[in-house]
C-alpha cells in the first residue's frame, strides 16, 4: 500500500526514522520558543509535525515489507539492546505513531487561528513550543521499547499538557484548578507506573520490554511481579482515563484552549491505551494477564460501568465540550471492553475503535473550536441555529456526531460492528447488548446537540456568525471525510488493526527483532 | 516476627512514606500541601529504587584504585571485565567495566520463586550478593553498587522537579485568579459561576430542557 513512499524516502531517513520521529519535534520545540511571534513558531510546528508524519508513514511501510519481518529495532546511540535503550516499531507502534502524527499535523495546521483568538499574544510562540514537546512525548511513548524510557516520555508529554491546559486561564480561570488536579492525578499515575517498573526490574534485572517479555513467563506466581503488574495497570489506567480514574478528564478538556482539547482528546488517552495493551499482552503476556490474575473480571466491569455511567453524565451536561469529554471516557470503555476479551479479535476491535474515535472526536472538537473563536463559550445554547449560519463547519460536526453514534456508512459504525462481532464470538451477548444500549444514549446526547444546531433559530440574531477560517475548515473536512471513508471502506484500517493485534499476539517479541 | 520486620526496615520505611505521601496528596484542601504530599510520594519511589541498587559492602559505582582503567595497573582488570561480559552473553558494547556491573548482569536475571514480596526482595538481595561475587570474578578489586537504578533516579528527580515547578507555577496563577489556594473555596466559587452561567437566560432554559430528548 505504501511501497511508493519507501522509494521516495532517503536512505538516511529510512534508517533512522524511529529516532527522527521524536528528534524532529524535540529540536523544533526550543527553536519555536525563541521565535519572535506565534506565526513563525506555527510554521515551524507544521514543519516538525509534518516531518514526524512522514517518518511514521515510512515506518508503517517498512513494517509491512517482508525484509523487516514486521519489526524495526533501533538501538539508541548505537548501544545494543537490552542494555541500551531500544526503539522498537512493530505493526502496533506504527499504527499508533501514524495516528498521533496525523492528528498532530492536522492540529498544527488549524492551530494558528484558534491560538490567536485564545492565547495571550506574547505567549503564542511558547505555546507552540509546549505543543511540540507534548507531541514529541506522545511519539516517544509510542516508539520506545524500554519500560523506564516510556515513563520518561509519558511525563514529558504530561508536563507539557499541564502547561497547555493551564493556558486556558485567559478565557476561563477554571482552567487553573483543572490543570492542578490533572497534575496531581497524572503525576500519581505516572509514579504508580514507575513503582511497577521498579518491581519488574527487581525481579528480572532488565528494563527492555522484549527482554521482560522473555523473562517474566518463568516468574508466574511471583508476588513481586503481581504487585508490579497491579501498579502498572492502575498507573496506566489513570493516564488513559479508565472509568473510576477519569475524574481529571472532563474539567481538563472543558477549560483548556480548544486547540489543546482537540489534540488531547484525539491522542493522549489513546497513547495510554496503547501502552496498556503493550504491557498487558506483550510484556506480561496473555496467560499471565488474563489467566493467572483474571484481569477480565476487573477490566470488563470497569469498561462497562464507564460506558453506561459516562454516557448518562454526557446527557446532563450543558457545555458541549463537557458532553464530548464525558463521551470520551465512555468511548475509552468501548476500547477497554474489546481489550478485556483477551483475544486477538477483541484487541483488534479495540484498536480499530481507538483509531476511529480519534478521528471522530478530532472532528467534533475541531468544529467546537471553530465555534469557540466566535462565541468564547461553548454552551449548548450558543450552538442554536448555527447549522444555517455556518453550514460547512456544522455539517462536518454532524458527520463526526453521527460517527460517534455509530450510524452506518461512518467509521463509528464499522468499529462498533467489529466490536459487537468480537463480543458475540466470545459469547458475551449481554455485553453486545450494552454496547447497543450505550449507543442509544449517544443518540440522545448527540441528538440533543444536532437538534439545537439544525432545527433551532439562531440564539442571538444580532451576533455575527461566520464559517470557520479556511485553515480550520480544511483539517476539519479531512477528518470528517476520513470518518466517511473508513465507514465505506473499513477494511483498510481494520487490516492495520488486525496486523497490530497479530503483532501483539502472534509472533514472538524477541530482543533485537531476531525472532521474526 | 520482629526479625522479619527489622530485616526489611528500609522497605517498611518506604511503604510508610509512600502511604503518608499519597494521603497528603489527596486529603488537604490547601494545594501547596497537596504538592508536598506528591513530593513525598515521589521521594519514596526514589528511595525504593536506591534500595534495590544496594549491594552489601558495595561502594559508590565509580571505578577507583586498581579497577580504574585509566590508572596504572588497571588495564588487565579492564580486559578481564570485558571477557566476563561476553561469557554472560550480553550484547552491550564498550565501557565493559561499567556494563558488567549494570543491572543487566546475568545473576540478577535468574528466575526467583518467592511467594511474597519481602521474600522476593530478599532473593534480590541474595542475587545482589551473587552480583558482587561476579564483580570479583570479573576482575574487580572493589564491590560497587548497581549504578543503573541511580541513573534512573537521576532522571526521575529531574522529572519530579519539573512537575513541582509547573505545579507551583499553576498554584501561583490560581492565587492570582481566585485569591485563595484552598480547593474547597475554589470549588464553591466555580459552582457559583456555573450556576450563574446556566441561569443566564432563564426564559430560554425551559425550552432547552424540553428539547432534551
Amino acid at each position: 500500500m505504501l511501497d511508493w513512499l519507501l522509494a521516495l524516502t532517503p536512505g538516511f531517513v529510512a534508517a533512522h526514522a524511529p529516532a527522527l520521529i521524536v528528534v524532529a519535534p524535540m529540536i523544533a520545540a526550543p527553536i519555536a520558543a525563541v521565535m519572535p511571534n506565534g506565526r513563525s513558531a506555527w510554521l515551524l510546528a507544521i514543519l516538525a509535525t509534518g516531518a514526524s508524519l512522514f517518518m511514521a508513514l515510512t515506518m508503517l511501510a517498512q513494517v509491512q515489507t517482508p525484509e523487516t519481518g514486521g519489526v524495526i529495532s533501533y538501538a539508541m546511540g548505537g548501544w545494543a539492546p537490552p542494555a541500551g535503550i531500544e526503539f522498537r516499531i512493530d505493526a502496533l507502534n506504527a499504527l499508533v505513531l501514524v495516528l498521533v502524527s496525523t492528528i498532530g499535523f492536522l492540529a498544527a495546521i488549524f492551530g494558528l487561528p484558534t491560538i490567536e483568538a485564545e492565547v495571550y499574544r506574547p505567549k503564542q510562540a511558547m505555546f507552540f513550543a509546549a505543543y511540540l514537546i507534548c507531541f514529541m512525548g506522545l511519539c516517544g511513548v509510542a516508539a520506545t521499547g524500554d519500560a523506564f524510557n516510556l515513563f520518561v516520555f509519558l511525563e514529558i508529554s504530561s508536563i507539557a499538557t499541564y502547561v497547555l491546559v493551564a493556558l486556558g486561564a485567559r478565557l476561563d480561570r477554571r482552567a487553573l484548578p483543572a490543570a492542578a488536579s490533572y497534575l496531581l492525578m497524572g503525576t500519581i499515575g505516572a509514579s504508580f507506573f514507575v513503582v511497577g517498573v521498579g518491581f519488574l526490574y527487581a525481579t528480572t534485572g532488565t528494563l527492555n520490554m522484549a527482554d521482560l517479555a522473555e523473562r517474566l513467563p518463568a516468574l508466574s506466581g511471583n508476588r513481586a511481579v503481581m504487585a508490579g503488574y497491579a501498579f502498572i495497570f492502575v498507573g496506566l489506567g489513570i493516564k488513559s482515563a479508565m472509568f473510576p480514574l477519569h475524574q481529571w478528564l472532563p474539567s481538563a478538556y472543558a477549560y483548556s484552549p480548544s486547540f489543546v482539547t482537540t489534540f488531547l482528546a484525539a491522542t493522549a488517552t489513546k497513547v495510554a491505551v496503547y501502552a496498556m495493551v503493550r504491557f498487558l499482552f506483550t510484556v506480561f503476556g496473555t496467560e499471565f494477564a488474563f489467566g493467572d490474575s483474571s484481569l477480565t473480571l476487573v477490566l470488563m466491569p470497569m469498561a462497562i460501568a464507564g460506558m453506561i455511567a459516562c454516557s448518562f453524565m454526557a446527557i446532563f451536561q450543558t457545555d458541549i465540550r463537557r458532553t464530548l469529554a464525558y463521551s470520551s471516557v465512555a468511548q475509552v470503555g468501548y476500547m477497554l471492553l474489546g481489550v478485556s476479551l483477551g483475544t486477538a479479535v477483541g484487541v483488534s476491535a479495540g484498536l480499530f475503535h481507538l483509531v476511529n474515535h480519534a478521528l471522530m472526536k478530532g472532528a467534533l472538537f475541531l468544529a467546537v473550536a471553530a465555534v469557540a473563536i466566535n462565541y468564547r463559550q461553548t454552551q449548548l445554547r450558543d450552538f442554536r441555529g448555527l447549522g444555517r449560519a455556518a453550514p460547512w463547519t456544522m455539517t462536518a460536526f454532524a458527520i463526526g456526531g453521527l460517527s460517534l453514534i455509530g450510524v452506518p456508512l461512518t467509521a463509528g459504525f464499522q468499529s462498533k460492528y467489529v466490536l459487537v462481532l468480537a463480543l458475540l464470538g466470545s459469547g458475551w451477548w449481554w455485553a453486545a447488548m450494552i454496547v447497543v444500549f450505550t449507543s442509544v444514549l449517544a443518540v440522545i446526547y448527540m441528538g440533543r446537540i444536532l437538534e439545537a444546531i439544525f432545527f433551532r433559530p439562531l440564539a442571538d440574531p444580532n451576533r455575527t456568525v461566520s464559517e470557520a477560517p479556511f485553515l480550520m475548515l480544511v483539517p476539519l473536512w479531512i477528518l470528517a471525510l476520513a470518518n466517511i471513508w473508513i465507514g465505506v471502506r473499513g477494511g483498510d484500517v481494520l487490516a492495520l488493526a488486525d496486523a497490530a493485534a497479530q503483532a501483539v499476539f502472534g509472533q514472538a517479541y524477541l530482543v533485537g527483532g531476531a525472532g521474526s | 516476627m520482629a526479625e522479619f520486620i527489622l530485616e526489611r526496615g528500609n522497605y517498611w520505611a518506604i511503604v510508610g512514606l509512600m502511604m503518608i505521601g499519597l494521603y497528603i496528596a489527596f486529603s488537604p484542601t490547601n494545594l501547596i500541601k497537596r504538592l508536598i504530599g506528591l513530593g513525598m510520594f515521589q521521594t519514596s519511589i526514589i528511595l525504593f529504587y536506591i534500595t534495590l541498587a544496594r549491594i552489601d559492602g558495595g561502594t559508590a559505582p565509580i571505578l577507583y584504585g586498581v579497577d580504574d582503567p585509566k590508572a596504572q595497573g588497571g588495564h588487565g582488570g579492564h580486559e578481564d571485565a570485558g571477557h566476563g561480559e561476553t561469557t554472560h552473553g550480553e550484547t552491550g558494547s564498550g565501557e565493559a567495566g561499567l556494563d558488567a556491573l549494570a543491572g543487566h548482569d546475568a545473576s540478577a536475571g535468574q528466575p526467583v520463586d518467592a511467594q511474597d514480596v519481602p521474600e522476593a526482595l530478599q532473593h534480590i538481595a541474595e542475587s545482589a550478593h551473587d552480583a558482587a561475587a561476579a564483580a570479583h570474578g570479573a576482575g574487580f578489586e572493589h564491590v560497587y553498587s548497581n549504578p543503573l537504578p541511580h541513573v534512573l533516579m537521576l532522571t526521575a528527580i529531574v522529572v519530579g522537579v519539573a512537575t513541582l515547578a509547573v505545579g507551583l507555577g499553576i498554584i501561583a496563577r490560581i492565587r492570582e485568579a481566585y485569591g485563595t489556594i484552598e480547593m474547597d473555596e475554589i470549588r464553591a466559587m466555580d459552582i457559583e459561576l456555573a450556576l450563574s452561567e446556566v441561569s443566564e437566560q432563564p426564559g430560554e432554559q425551559t425550552v432547552e430542557k424540553g428539547a432534551g430528548v
